[in-house]
C-alpha cells in the first residue's frame, strides 16, 4: 500500500473580489490621490490618532470624529527584510524579494501604518530612523494606499 | 425553556450593495443599535461572537476586521468567540456561553457583503475538491437537483413553488430593510429568466450587503431591564451527508430532527397548533415548503398545497415569512439571525407595517449551513 | 443547567510536513478515531461536534459540512468556529462551553490543518486588511520580528537566550512520537541556521505541518462515568482585540496580559510559578518563550532568560513548559491550539506517555493568533 502511487490535484483559483473601502477609508484614499495627503482620525474621549481613519476606536467604542491630517514622515518603529518567496494573492506571482516591509508611526500619529521602505541594507534601517513617503507621481495615483510608492529613510 | 432571552436587536437596510460601509462600519452600525435597543453600554456586555465567513469576505480571519467594530476591543477588551456559519449558530453558541454561567451578557453580530466577492465560485468552494467541485457545481445548482427530486418525488410542479415567491415578495412590500418587494403575478414568475431548471429568476433570493446584531441576556439581567424580553424557548441544530449522492434532497432528516429536539425543549406538542408565526430559510422558493413539512407543520409534500391556499399568507393562519424572508433580502449567514430578529419584532409586537394580525405567542426562526440545506438550526421563540 | 466540565478523551495524528496519504477528511478522522478511542467511545456516543481549520489553507468553504464523513457529525449537531493560529483554543472552549450550557453531555472537538494543501504564507497573507495592509504585508514573520528586535532592543536580550528555548522544545520534541521534528539541536546550530527576519533564524520559528487534534469533553456526571481521572476544566479567558496590524503594542502582548490577570484573579492564583506545573505555551516562535513567560507573571520583564538557562521550563525544571516539544516542533495551524489542550489535559491525567511532568495538579494551555491575540484555558486534577 505505501508503495502505491500517491496523486495530487493543483488548482489555480483566481477568487475576484472588490471590496469596498467604506466611508473612512474612501476620504483617506481621495486625500492621498488627489492631494498627496495621508489622513486619520482622532478619538475625541483618548486623544488617539489612527491610521487609516476608522469608524471605531476600539478601546473606547466611540467614533473618532476629528479628520487629522498626518506628517508624510515620521519613525520607523520595526521592519523586516523580506527574503522568502510565496505567492502574493494580489497578483498570484511570487512577490519579488527582498523587500522591506515596516511599520511606520508618522509624526502626529498613535498607531502605526504598515507599508515599504525602499532599503534593505540593515545598516540604514533600525527602529527610531526618519523615514518620509515618496508618492507617485501625478496622474499615477488611483486612490489606493500603494500611491505612496513606498517609505525613504532620511538621514 | 431556557433562561437566555433576546434583550436587544438591529438590522441594517439589505441592499445589492453598500459601498458606502466596510465590514467594520456595517458592524459598528448594528452593534450600536442593538445596544440602543437593549438600553444597555458596550461596557455592560461581557461576551461577544462574531459571525462571519472568510470566503465570502475574501479575507482568512475574517473577524478580526469587526473585533473593534463589535465592541470586543473595548477597555482593554473582553471575551470574544467567532463562529463560522449561518447567524442562528452565533446565537446558539452566544447562548451556551450565558448557559455556560461564564457571561451574563452577549453581543453577536454579523454580516456578510454578497455584493464583494463572487457567489459561485464562493460556493463552489463548500463541495468537494476531488469528486464534485470540478463538475462546476455551486449553490443554485445544487438546489436546482434538490427542487427537481423533491418535485419528482411529492409531484410538485414550478406553479407551486412561484406562489411562494409570490406571497413572499408580496409580504417584502411591507418590509423597508427588504431588498426585492414586488407583486409578482404567476405569469411573471413562470415567464423570469430561466436560471438552473426548473429554477427561476424570481425562485432565488437575491444577493445582497447587511448585517445584523442581538444581545443575549441571562434571566437575571433580562428581567430588570426595560424591555420586554424575547425567550428563547427552545434551540436545536444538526447535520446530515455531505455528498449530495448521499441523500435523498427530497428529504431533510436532519432539519427534522432539529426541530424535534427544539420543540421538546420548549414543551412544543402540535407545532401547528402552538406556534404562531414562521420565519424560515427560503434561499429558493422550494426550500419554504420542503422545510415547512420537515418542520412538522404538516405532511411531506402538503406544504406547497397549503401556501396555495394561503395557510401561510400573512393573514394566514400560520404566517410564513411575513417579513418576505430570505427570498426578498440574502445576506448571507446574516439571513438566519434576520429571520431570529423578524420573530421576535413579530412577538414584541414592534414588525411596524409587516406585524401580523393577532398576537404572537410563540415563533419559530431557522438557519441554514452546507449545500441545500446540509446542517439546520432551529430556534423557538416566546414571550 | 450549567454543569462542571471535564476532558476525557485526546487523539492526534501524526503530524508531518505532508501528509500525501490522506485527504483532508481522512486526516480528520485519523485524530476523531484516536480520541474515541482513547476515551472507549464509539461515536454513538458523541452527542454534538465541534471543528475549525484555517479556510485559506485548504479553500474549503464550509469545512464543517464537507468532512462530516470524517468528523462522524453526521446526523448530529455540528457547528464550525475559526479564529486564525487562535482557532484551536477557541474550538477547545467552545467544547467546554457546550458541555457546560448542559444543552450536550459528550463534545468532541476536531482541529485540523493541511498546511501543505497551499502557499502557506500567501494564505496568511490574506489575514491583513485587504486595502490597508496586504499589499504589503508578508505573513506572520515580520510582525513576529518587529515584536523581538523591540524586545531585545529595550532589555539587551541576546540571540542565544531564544536559541535556547528552542533547544528546550526540540529536546522535548524528541520525546513525542506525534510531533513532526523529534530531533534535537543545539544553541549553535540555532545561531547557525538561515538568518530569514532579524532578528528570526530558521530554527528559532515553528514549522508547517500537515495534522489533526481531536479532543472530547464531557458534562461532571458523564465524564465521572466514563473516565477514571478526567481533566477538569477551571477557567477560559480570551482577548481578540484589535483589527489591524498598525494598532498592536509590539513592546507588549496586551492581550496576554489581560487573559492571565483575569484568569488568575478568578482562580486565585497568586505565585504562576510555583501554583501551575506544567504549561502548553502556542509558541511560535522562541523569542515567544522568553517574552510571554514574563507577560504571564511568572519574572519580571527582562528576567525571563535567567529562568531558561537556569532550567526552571525544561522538564524536570520547576515549571516545564511544552513537555510535547511544543509549536516549534509542530504547527498544523488549526490543530495547534488544541494539541496546546489536549497535551496539558494528558499532563493532568497522568497519561502523558515518554513525556509525563510528575504530580500535576494545574496544567495551563494557551491559543496565540490574529492581530496578537490570547486564548487561555486551565486545567486541573479536582473539580474546581
Amino acid at each position: 500500500m505505501e508503495k502505491d502511487e500517491l496523486i495530487h490535484l493543483h488548482a489555480d483559483v483566481d477568487l475576484p473580489y472588490r471590496w469596498a473601502a467604506g466611508r473612512y477609508g474612501s476620504m483617506m484614499l481621495r486625500a492621498l490621490r488627489d492631494r498627496k495627503v495621508i489622513l486619520g482620525n482622532r478619538c475625541p474621549q483618548c486623544n488617539k490618532v489612527y491610521v487609516p481613519p476608522r469608524v471605531v476606536c476600539g478601546p473606547c467604542f466611540i467614533q473618532p470624529s476629528e479628520v487629522v491630517e498626518l506628517s508624510p514622515a515620521g519613525i520607523l518603529v520595526g521592519y523586516s527584510v523580506v527574503n522568502y518567496h510565496f505567492i502574493d494573492p494580489e497578483t498570484g506571482q511570487k512577490r519579488p524579494v527582498p523587500y522591506t516591509y515596516a511599520y511606520i508611526k508618522l509624526d502626529g500619529c498613535d498607531n502605526y501604518l504598515s507599508h515599504l521602505v525602499d532599503e534593505t541594507d540593515p545598516n540604514r534601517l533600525y527602529p527610531g530612523v526618519r523615514v518620509e513617503a515618496v508618492f507617485r507621481p501625478d496622474g499615477d495615483r488611483v486612490g489606493r494606499l500603494q500611491d505612496i510608492l513606498h517609505f525613504r529613510v532620511v538621514d | 425553556m431556557t433562561d437566555v432571552a433576546i434583550v436587544g436587536m438591529a438590522q441594517t437596510p439589505y441592499r445589492r450593495r453598500r459601498d458606502d460601509a466596510n465590514f467594520a462600519e456595517l458592524i459598528y452600525e448594528v452593534s450600536c443599535g442593538a445596544l440602543q435597543d437593549a438600553g444597555l453600554e458596550v461596557g455592560d456586555i461581557d461576551n461577544f461572537i462574531t459571525v462571519s465567513n472568510d470566503f465570502w469576505d475574501g479575507r482568512t480571519i475574517s473577524s478580526m476586521a469587526v473585533q473593534d467594530a463589535c465592541g470586543s476591543s473595548f477597555d482593554g477588551g473582553r471575551n470574544v468567540s467567532t463562529v463560522e456559519g449561518d447567524g442562528t449558530f452565533g446565537l446558539l453558541y452566544g447562548m451556551m456561553r450565558i448557559l455556560s454561567g461564564a457571561y451574563r451578557t452577549t453581543l453577536v453580530v454579523v454580516h456578510c457583503k454578497g455584493s464583494e466577492g463572487n457567489m459561485r465560485l464562493i460556493t463552489n468552494g463548500m463541495f468537494d475538491y476531488i469528486y464534485t467541485r470540478p463538475l462546476g457545481i455551486e449553490a443554485t445548482g445544487a438546489a436546482a437537483l434538490q427542487a427537481r427530486r423533491y418535485m419528482d418525488k411529492y409531484k410538485l410542479t414550478e406553479e407551486d413553488f412561484a406562489h411562494v415567491s409570490i406571497k413572499n415578495r408580496g409580504n417584502a412590500l411591507r418590509n423597508p430593510n427588504a431588498q426585492l418587494a414586488a407583486s409578482l403575478s404567476l405569469d411573471e414568475v413562470m415567464a423570469s429568466t430561466p436560471i438552473a431548471s426548473p429554477l427561476k429568476l424570481h425562485d432565488i433570493s437575491p444577493i445582497s450587503d447587511g448585517a445584523a446584531a442581538v444581545v443575549l441576556a441571562h434571566r437575571n439581567v433580562a428581567n430588570k431591564l426595560g424591555r420586554k424580553p424575547v425567550w428563547v424557548k427552545g434551540i436545536a441544530h444538526c447535520s446530515e451527508a455531505h455528498f449530495l449522492g448521499d441523500r435523498d434532497l427530497a428529504e431533510a432528516p436532519a432539519l427534522r430532527d432539529a426541530a424535534f429536539r427544539a420543540y421538546q425543549m420548549a414543551g412544543i406538542e402540535d407545532p401547528f397548533a402552538e406556534i404562531d408565526l414562521v420565519e424560515l430559510y427560503d434561499a429558493y422558493s422550494y426550500m419554504e415548503p420542503l422545510w415547512f413539512e420537515e418542520m412538522g407543520f404538516c405532511s411531506k409534500g402538503e406544504g406547497a398545497e397549503l401556501t396555495r391556499l394561503g395557510a401561510t399568507a400573512f393573514d394566514g393562519p400560520l404566517p410564513v415569512n411575513p417579513s418576505g424572508g430570505v427570498l426578498s433580502a440574502h445576506a448571507v449567514m446574516v439571513a438566519g439571525l434576520a429571520r431570529v430578529i423578524e420573530a421576535a419584532l413579530q412577538i414584541r409586537g414592534e414588525a411596524g407595517e409587516r406585524q401580523v394580525e393577532g398576537p404572537v405567542e410563540l415563533a419559530l426562526a431557522h438557519g441554514i449551513n452546507g449545500p441545500c440545506g446540509q446542517s439546520h438550526c432551529v430556534v423557538i421563540l416566546g414571550e | 443547567m450549567a454543569q462542571r466540565v471535564g476532558i476525557i478523551g485526546f487523539g492526534q495524528t501524526y503530524h508531518r510536513s505532508h501528509r500525501d496519504d490522506v485527504n483532508g477528511v481522512e486526516l480528520i478522522n485519523e485524530a476523531v478515531r484516536a480520541a474515541l478511542e482513547d476515551a472507549g467511545l464509539s461515536i454513538d456516543d458523541i452527542d454534538a461536534v465541534v471543528i475549525g481549520n484555517m479556510d485559506h489553507f485548504e479553500a474549503v468553504n464550509y469545512v464543517d459540512t464537507w468532512s462530516v464523513d470524517g468528523s462522524g457529525a453526521w446526523m448530529k449537531p455540528l457547528i464550525k468556529l475559526t479564529t486564525g493560529g487562535t482557532t484551536g483554543s477557541t474550538l477547545g472552549i467552545a467544547g467546554y462551553h457546550h458541555a457546560a450550557s448542559g444543552l450536550f453531555d459528550v463534545v468532541l472537538v476536531i482541529g485540523w490543518e493541511k498546511n501543505s494543501e497551499s502557499d502557506t504564507t500567501g494564505a496568511i497573507i490574506t489575514c491583513s486588511d485587504p486595502i490597508f495592509d496586504r499589499f504589503s504585508f508578508s505573513g506572520a514573520l515580520p510582525g513576529l520580528a518587529v515584536e523581538a528586535s523591540a524586545y531585545i532592543k529595550r532589555y539587551g536580550i541576546k540571540e542565544e537566550d531564544a536559541a535556547r528555548v528552542a533547544v528546550r522544545d526540540r529536546a522535548h520534541g524528541a520525546n513525542n512520537p506525534y510531533a513532526q521534528l523529534q530531533t534535537p539541536v543545539t544553541v549553535e546550530e540555532v545561531m547557525l541556521s538561515p538568518m530569514l527576519s532579524w532578528p528570526i533564524k530558521l530554527l528559532d520559528i515553528c514549522p508547517r505541518s500537515d495534522g489533526a487534534a481531536a479532543v472530547i469533553f464531557a458534562g461532571e456526571r458523564k465524564a465521572r462515568q466514563l473516565c477514571s481521572q478526567p481533566a477538569w476544566v477551571h477557567y477560559t479567558a480570551v482577548r481578540h482585540s484589535h483589527a489591524y496590524f498598525g494598532d498592536v503594542d509590539y513592546t507588549r502582548l496586551h492581550t496576554l496580559e489581560a487573559a492571565v490577570q483575569e484568569l488568575y484573579q478568578n482562580v486565585g492564583i497568586k505565585e504562576p510559578l510555583k501554583e501551575l506545573d506544567v504549561v502548553e505555551l502556542y509558541q511560535p516562535y522562541s523569542f515567544a518563550g522568553l517574552k510571554w513567560i514574563e507577560a504571564m507573571g511568572l519574572c519580571k520583564p527582562g528576567e525571563s532568560p535567567r529562568l531558561v538557562w537556569d532550567g526552571v521550563t525544561d522538564m524536570g525544571g520547576e515549571l516545564p513548559f511544552n513537555p510535547s516539544g511544543g509549536v516549534i516542533c509542530t504547527n498544523c495551524i488549526g490543530a495547534t491550539g488544541l494539541l496546546r489542550i489536549g497535551e496539558a489535559a494528558l499532563q493532568v491525567m497522568d497519561r502523558a506517555v515518554g513525556r509525563q511532568v510528575p504530580d500535576v495538579n494545574l496544567a495551563l494551555a494557551t491559543g496565540f493568533g490574529g492581530a496578537y491575540w490570547s486564548d487561555l484555558m486551565l486545567l486541573g486534577r479536582r473539580p474546581w
